[in-house]
């Protein structure tokens, strides 16, 4: 679908926002994962304000796209991203993590019902958005709409994410669209350091799918990416979205060890100010 | 008497399932043949999916395919499903409630030559611990397909254990069978039973002919058939235990953790007997035909008749 100037701008301010919420959730609730989550901002606001298929007042609606989270730590931008885009009231973002919320610390069906999968461990994403893609096809609705999988780099240490990869292969399941936030970073250090994943693209392409790697930070780029694969028949296609850990706050980008650690009170009020005064550039009202 | 392996019955019992409803979908690593899923693959080719030696992913793409609104049934080993593949089946199937049946064949010794890494021991105990996962352990091929047909209906993800080997048909299709229900399959002709034998799987037709041949010597049993392990018919076993006295369990399956140790969770907390425990004592298994191997590791026909000589012979 075509993307305007001005429709990129709104993209750009929703993922701010996005962001200062990422920051005050997760500092609210004193636990959580930084890096993934600020990285992945631009992508999830272009999929849930542009891209996907979809209801927030009716989200069960049979036809939609299916978007599986498979690396559930980065919840909070899912979350963050739901709650703008109208699924639940953007207040509730700061009950992320506590004794009774729907907001689990890794998302929950049995909490938040409008997630399609419950996750945590890694690895496990893509096998069910391959089963998605599956039963789609043997409905006859695997061009209607798309599964989305959304997967972290590093998790493809896990064997079960490449037994998906050769089933959705065999299958040439061109309704299936995987998305690798590819941050480089893991919880001990730099992927290629602690189990390189390198040659990434050839890997997946030996595997039977289509390649395509792009800035994930870039709406337009982003954009045309998406619409290529949506446009590929023969077989399913996985975008290597090149983030930086950390975007948006200086302080936090590319440092590995934020990735599972959540700001204090003080870092948390030097993101805040980063992102509210968009990057020195305005005076905002915080201060 | 008729024999025939239980998978034989779960493989015709998931065809009977296609037919009926075509949300059936089945799923197999690399084993259709024997764990009898075939039946189902040649009749509805385009429902089933083969995903290769890949247990792992075999489940979790079943649990997507439940969260489209299918009915998947998954086969493999019961070593390697729920062996292999048990997080994922925790995480995507009974954490995140996904109907799917996993089918566990070839569980127990009796899997014979093949040997100890293949004969799944402790499935059972796996299973039974992970919450929102009912657990059925059918006695012969009928009650196979019978339990195959009602899993369809029932609201929870399940667990279905298989034996490789032919059993002893000992029901009818008139048996009754339901999901959580216990039954009695042999009560003393005249007199109270002394004690009761709780039995499940391929081994409950080697109990009734225990019971006949005590019977004979003197001793009064009744015999229950536990196909529901999870969850377990609690009102039933504690009768039994209030009728008898004296309780001895057998199962092809460690005696941690497995139907022996449900059923002495619920009379400890009910009705506490003295229980005696046939199954496999804290080993693995090896190589050897179904009936040597049953035979070594004490779970034939005379070691239930020692064990239930054992717990008559215990002061209360």
């Amino acid at each position: 679908m075509l993307l305007t100037e001005k429709k990129i701008l709104e993209l750009t301010k929703i993922a701010n926002d996005i962001r200062e919420s990422i920051i005050e959730m997760l500092v609210e609730a004193g636990s959580g994962h930084t890096a993934g989550s600020l990285g992945m901002a631009d992508i999830f606001t272009l999929f849930y304000f542009h891209i996907l298929k979809h209801d927030p007042k009716n989200p069960a609606w049979e036809e939609r796209d299916r978007v599986v989270l498979s690396n559930g730590h980065i919840c909070p931008v899912l979350y963050a991203a739901m709650a703008y885009a109208g699924y639940f009231p953007i207040e509730e973002l700061k009950t992320l993590c506590k004794f009774g919320s729907r907001l689990q610390g890794h998302p929950h069906r049995a909490f938040l019902p409008y997630v399609e999968n419950s996750s945590g461990p890694l690895g496990s994403g893509l096998s069910q958005a391959v089963g998605m893609a599956l039963a789609d096809r043997m409905d006859g609705k695997d061009k209607d709409r798309f599964i989305y999988c959304f997967m972290s780099d590093g998790e493809l240490d896990e064997g079960n994410s490449w037994e998906a990869a050769m089933l959705a292969g065999k299958y040439r399941l061109r309704n299936l669209i995987a998305i690798i936030d590819r941050n480089n970073i893991q919880i001990e250090g730099y992927t290629e350091d602690v189990m390189p994943l390198e040659p990434l693209q050839s890997k997946w392409r030996a595997f039977g799918w289509n390649v395509i790697e792009v800035s994930g930070h870039d709406f337009r780029f982003l954009n045309e990416v998406i619409e290529e694969a949506q446009a590929v028949y023969e077989r399913p296609t996985v975008i290597i979205a090149h983030t930086i850990p950390g975007k948006g706050v200086p302080e936090f980008e590319r440092d590995y060890k934020w990735h599972g650690k959540s700001p204090s009170r003080k870092e948390a009020k030097i993101a805040l100010d980063e992102l509210r005064t968009l990057g020195g550039k305005i005076r905002s009202e915080h201060q | 008497m008729e024999q025939i392996p239980t998978r034989r019955g779960f493989g015709l019992g998931l065809l009977a399932a296609g037919e009926k409803n075509s949300n059936v979908v089945g799923l197999c690593a690399d084993l259709t043949e024997s764990t009898q899923m075939h039946l189902f693959a040649d009749k509805f080719p385009e429902r089933f999916v083969q995903v290769g030696v890949a247990e792992q992913n075999m489940v979790t793409v079943a649990s997507g395919m439940a969260a489209s609104g299918k009915i998947p049934f998954c086969s493999s080993y019961a070593m390697f499903s729920p062996g292999r593949n048990w997080e994922q089946i925790r995480t995507t199937i009974a954490y995140n409630d996904r109907k799917v049946i996993i089918v566990g064949s070839h569980a127990g010794v009796s899997v014979g030559p093949d040997g100890g890494t293949h004969q799944a021991l402790e499935d059972i105990a796996l299973m039974r611990v992970m919450p929102n996962m009912d657990v059925v352990s059918p006695c012969d091929a009928i009650e196979a397909e019978k339990a195959t047909l009602a899993l369809v209906k029932t609201s929870k993800p399940a667990y279905l254990r298989l034996m490789r080997e032919k059993t002893p048909v000992i029901t009818t299709l008139e048996t009754p069978f339901a999901v959580g229900k216990a039954e009695i399959y042999w009560m003393p002709d005249a007199g109270l039973a002394q004690v009761g034998i709780i039995a499940t799987g391929g081994l409950v037709s080697r109990a009734l002919f225990a019971a006949k041949e005590l019977e004979a010597e003197g001793i009064k049993t009744k015999v229950m058939n536990l196909a529901t392990i999870k969850p377990i018919d609690v009102d039933a076993v504690v009768a039994l235990a209030k009728e008898c006295r004296k309780i001895v369990t057998v199962e092809e399956h460690q005696i941690a953790g497995g139907m022996g140790g449900t059923v002495a969770e619920v009379l400890a907390q009910n009705y506490p007997v003295p229980m005696e425990f046939v199954g496999i004592k804290d080993k693995f298994g090896q190589s050897g035909t179904p009936d040597e191997l049953i035979k070594h590791y004490g779970m034939d026909k005379d070691s239930i008749k020692e064990a239930v000589k054992k717990v008559l012979a215990r002061k209360v």
